[in-house]
């Protein structure tokens, strides 16, 4: 078990992917943020929250997106579904989608799916805080990541949330 | 985390955690149910026939479009337009139609144990949607999903079941259900339609007094006299039943507490509820319906993952 970031470096590294995704949308009026459940939603807290603090007083319309119903998966293994909620209309709205790992984009393809059932959005954009590329099964690849690495198929990359897992850290097996 | 069963054939084959997940996973249905669209594609290559050996409208509605709602295939059959007309066994029926690669059934039966027997020789889930004067357990999920919906939980719930308790599958599935999640049952109705020592078998309180059931209650569900029984001495007229154990405005009004009025339809009007109360403010009749359609989807959303 190797650390990757630390609960400082994730700290720093939410506050740059907020910049980053202010940089590209300056007020965030036609920008609406949406996490990924289950894990990404710690992820999409932090960065909301960091938003809301630059913005102040601005409002981020914020939503969580559980995607169990639209896995390509469904028949090998049957997941018990989280909450969805997303309480705006995402209609020609710019949307970025927040989760914690991108590692072969099926669960970004299913985000997809699902988001598409809300209404038609502008531009969907992809922000993740792991990006393991070169592992990817499907070509989708994220627009901000807090961390690019490579790592091989039998290793795990767990990120780990001081609210849920005692310790807020990146980790990956051996 | 999955059912502990490969079928639905009863509530009474449930644990505690599976009704759980059940209820748990149609709250997240129901919500999709309030999206613009209402339709999810988890079974989009899952094949489901509906074989309806008995007549329904209600439950053969909802259990179509919620497989509708899951993108699954769905094959209709009722009786009266098909080869059982001609003779054929519901096995070599049933057979005929999985050897088209159909995955799960949704059977009504009126012969009691019809899914159980079902179940002990075709590979396909199988869902009873009611079978006889045993069971109907997605009635049952869902109408402890409205009572959980209207007072926020079931243990330690006062639920009266009123009516026809001897005939009814609705009852049954009831009583199983609400003893298992900590719920406490009173039945009440006419002596000639609550079956002796049901009190000793499941544990539930008896009255022949329905004013009695009422004030104690925090829900009452009721049941439809089943009209077809009116040529069985069991009572004596409608009307009489009306006066002595239908829930009137008045009787209603004079409880000293607010209480939920359930009933699983359809309603015989001025017989076991009258109009005012059936369309009141306390009658959560329709809700019942809405709830079961993502009743039976998570119904089905949980056992479509059968090897066949």
């Amino acid at each position: 078990m190797k650390t990757i970031l630390t609960e400082q470096q994730i700290s720093l590294t939410i506050k740059r992917l907020a910049h980053q995704v202010l940089e590209n949308h300056l007020h965030l009026i036609d920008t609406v943020i949406i996490g990924l459940q289950p894990r990404g939603i710690y992820v999409s807290d932090k960065i909301v929250e960091e938003l809301r603090s630059i913005l102040k007083g601005e409002t981020v319309n914020y939503g969580i997106l559980d995607i169990t119903f639209y896995r390509d998966d469904v028949r090998r293994e049957i997941k018990v579904p989280n909450k969805t909620d997303i309480s705006f209309s995402i209609e020609n709205k710019n949307v970025v989608l927040i989760d914690d790992v991108l590692y072969t984009g099926r669960t970004i393809r299913a985000a997809l799916d699902a988001l598409l059932d809300f209404g038609r959005p502008a531009k969907v954009e992809l922000c993740v805080l792991i990006d393991r590329r070169f592992s990817r099964q499907l070509p989708i690849q994220p627009d901000y990541a807090g961390k690019v690495i490579d790592a091989l198929i039998s290793q795990k990359v767990i990120v780990k949330w001081k609210e849920k897992d005692s310790e807020t850290e990146v980790v990956i097996t051996e | 985390m999955t059912l502990s069963t490969p079928h639905l054939l009863g509530i009474k084959d449930l644990l505690p955690t599976d009704i759980r997940l059940i209820l748990d996973t149609a709250q997240q249905f129901k919500d999709v149910l309030q999206r613009p669209v209402k339709k999810v594609p988890s079974l989009r290559d899952v094949t489901i026939v509906n074989l309806f050996f008995e007549n329904s409208t209600r439950t053969r509605i909802s259990f179509e479009l919620a497989e509708k709602r899951l993108s699954a295939d769905v094959l209709n059959f009722t009786t009266s337009s098909s080869s059982v007309a001609k003779g054929e066994t519901m096995l070599d029926t049933v057979n005929n139609i999985l050897s088209m690669k159909v995955d799960m059934v949704v059977l009504r039966h009126s012969a009691s144990g019809a899914p159980h027997f079902l179940a002990k020789h075709i590979p396909a889930a199988i869902v009873n949607a009611g079978d006889g004067i045993n069971e109907h357990p997605t009635q049952a999920l869902l109408d402890a999903f409205s009572i959980q919906e209207a007072t926020g939980g079931l243990e330690g719930k006062k639920v009266a079941i009123i009516g026809d308790i001897m005939h009814s599958r609705v009852a049954l599935s009831n009583i199983y259900l609400l003893g298992k999640m900590g719920a406490e049952v009173t039945v009440a109705g006419p002596p000639t339609l609550i079956p002796k020592y049901i009190k000793e078998a499941f544990g539930v309180n008896v009255t022949y007094n329905v004013k009695e059931a009422l004030e104690w209650c925090d829900v009452a569900n009721v049941l439809r006299i089943q009209l077809e029984r009116q040529n069985q001495p069991l009572f004596s007229s409608l009307r009489e039943y009306n006066l002595a154990f239908g829930i009137s405005r008045k009787l209603l009004d004079s409880i000293q507490k607010n209480i939920v009025i359930m009933h699983p339809g359809p309603i015989n009007r001025g017989v076991e509820l009258d109009s005012d109360v059936a369309d009141g403010n306390e009658s959560i009749i329709l809700q019942q319906v809405e709830n079961g359609v993502a009743v039976r989807m998570a119904v089905l959303y949980l056992l479509s993952n059968r090897e066949s």
